[in-house]
């Protein structure tokens, strides 16, 4: 089971992680940083396999990888949401980290909530409903499978 | 089937006769830019992370330090040193401290029909000469950088017929603002945005860099103007060829995710309220709010024509005592530009801060940062949460002129 963060519309990835970290030497110096101006603590709340659920938009604004990479960084199974903003979903996917497209479950469930997410059968079981996840084009199945795009390149030049 | 002009210039970067939205395909990039907010992270991928590191074509790879120049701490520093390193070995152009990176590729780089990508999201500005610029992470960038090559899934268009012209006093910046406020931060998400009309033709180059620069505000993949003659003369002024060829424009049978028409003449001044680029009201309609700090500058307002703007308003009068008026031209050119007309002199002597050619309020990091719950007026991309500072701090947008009258007054529509 995994425990649910919530999200409202529109969380740009200012809010992810702010200018000011970017330019840290690494992705785990920047990671203690995440959602700092929503949540200062979110960072030290969080466990490995917690869920984000959002709503519309996930993710818009720059295009700064650090985004998803602090996310993944952090443990964080998946990110849920009703929409993606286009970069950072391309960016979430080249780094590894899992994005779905639901579009119901977000009002179907509250903050600490506990919900499973089954990716071989592509569903997620949350109290006693079950939402179906959408499935992404093969191609970026496939970069996902691998963990992301450098090691989707790396098997490219076997 | 028709084309959109987005649809024509993925197809001929496949090598492909036609494509259609929806389609995913590989395409030859033309031009990669790379800045200085993720380069350091690329470097250590491609030193690190890759079985057969290599570059597929190093002159076609631009590298531009304009985030965070000159390096205000240590860490900055060994990150610019990790880029500057690497452009030089392997050869590969670089920028620094010369301007924001899209004023740059703009001036020195873009050339229409080109499919561009760059590791920063408001890429999307190159379609202001009639290419299409994207933003990537940098992870796509490193891919690309390897194999010259990326995927790309064909975007369905969404096209603007502008008509007539902006009145006095009104401004680009108030026109793409309108529209963002009205379709919604992604009402074109996974889009490209067209501009099309004889109001759209009516625009200057660098009018048109506004317009496009703002379209991943409404979550666009790109924007694009359709080219014409005033492409060519800045090309060519820029000491480089517009290929006749590639000049593309849609077709009339193209299909179009949605069509809307807009008359610049009804177009009024706004502001974009904290902390949502969408969140667009009429200037008129916005209460008299006090700030702190105004801003000129970013690769939307940071040209020519914004100081020009700024430099008439000021003349004889003086910032508010109140206020911090920090002004950042986009580029080096535009700098060189405004010290020949005498626009920084009037500047400083109202009691402007001029900043190198960089990023600078806009970006948060480096330059003018604002405190607990300090208010802000810019000509920025971006006025989300924290993005120039503290978490508790607002940001308002709007044209050079609404940031001018405000750092005067002290208030916004004051």
């Amino acid at each position: 089971m995994s425990k649910v963060w919530k999200f409202h519309n529109d969380v740009d990835t200012d809010q992810i992680i702010a200018s000011q970290y970017l330019l840290l030497p690494d992705i785990e110096a920047m990671k203690g940083y995440t959602f700092e101006s929503l949540d200062p603590d979110f960072a030290k709340k969080a466990n490995p396999g917690d869920i984000i659920v959002a709503a519309e938009n996930f993710g818009c604004g720059s295009s700064r990888e650090q985004a998803p990479s602090v996310l993944k960084a952090l443990g964080i199974k998946a990110v849920i949401a009703k929409s993606f903003a286009r970069i950072f979903y391309r960016n979430a996917i080249n780094v590894g980290l899992l994005v779905i497209v639901v579009k119901d479950l977000y009002d179907g469930v509250e903050q600490d909530d506990e919900i499973e997410l089954d990716t071989v059968a592509g569903v997620i079981h949350a109290g006693d409903k079950d939402y179906a996840c959408t499935k992404l084009p093969d191609m970026m199945q496939q970069i996902l499978d691998q963990g992301g795009l450098i090691n989707s390149l790396n098997a490219e030049e076997e | 089937m028709g084309m959109t002009i987005g649809e024509k210039i993925i197809a001929r970067a496949a090598g492909v006769e036609s494509v259609k939205a929806g389609d995913i395909q590989t395409v030859t990039l033309d031009r990669l830019m790379s800045n200085d907010g993720t380069t350091h992270l690329t470097v250590d991928m491609y030193n690190n992370k890759l079985k057969n590191p290599r570059i597929a074509d190093k002159d076609k790879i631009v590298f531009i330090m304009d985030h965070n120049v000159p390096a205000e701490n240590p860490k900055t520093a060994e990150a610019h040193k990790k880029m500057r390193n690497f452009a030089k070995e392997h050869g590969i152009v670089l920028y620094e401290g010369q301007g924001v990176c899209h004023q740059i590729m703009l001036e020195d780089w873009v050339c229409p029909g080109e499919i561009i990508f760059g590791a920063d999201s408001h890429t999307c500005s190159y379609g202001a000469l009639g290419a299409f610029g994207t933003g990537v992470g940098c992870t796509d960038l490193l891919y690309a950088i390897v194999t010259g090559k990326s995927w790309v899934l064909v975007p369905e268009t969404i096209r603007f017929n502008l008509h007539g012209k902006l009145r006095e006093g009104v401004y680009p910046r108030d026109l793409i603002l309108t529209i963002i406020g009205d379709i919604g931060a992604n009402g074109a998400n996974y889009k490209v945005m067209e501009f099309a009309g004889d109001g759209a033709h009516n625009l200057s180059i660098n009018d048109r860099m506004v317009l496009c620069n703002l379209c991943v505000e409404a979550g666009a993949k790109s924007g694009i103007v359709e080219p014409d003659e005033k492409v060519v003369e800045y090309c060519a002024e820029h000491g480089r060829e517009a290929k006749a060829d590639q000049m593309f424009v849609s077709d009339d049978d193209a299909t179009f995710a949605a069509v809307y028409e807009y008359d610049l003449s009804k177009i009024e001044p706004v502001v974009a309220r904290p902390d949502f680029v969408d969140d667009v009201i009429p200037l008129s309609e916005c209460p008299k709010v006090k700030i702190d700090q105004a801003f000129l500058g970013s690769c939307n307002n940071g040209r020519i024509d914004d100081l020009r703007v700024a430099a008439n308003i000021l003349k004889g009068k003086k910032v508010s005592d109140e206020v911090r008026f920090i002004v950042a031209p986009a580029s080096n050119a535009v700098y060189l530009e405004a010290l020949e007309e005498g626009i920084m002199d009037t500047l400083m002597e109202a009691g402007a801060q001029i900043m190198n050619a960089n990023c600078s309020v806009c970006w948060g990091s480096c330059q003018g940062v604002i405190g607990e719950n300090e208010v802000l007026i810019s000509t920025g991309t971006r006025n989300f949460k924290g993005r120039a500072g503290h978490p508790s701090s607002k940001v308002y947008l709007g044209s050079a002129e609404t940031v001018t009258k405000a750092a005067i007054t002290g208030y916004i529509n004051g």
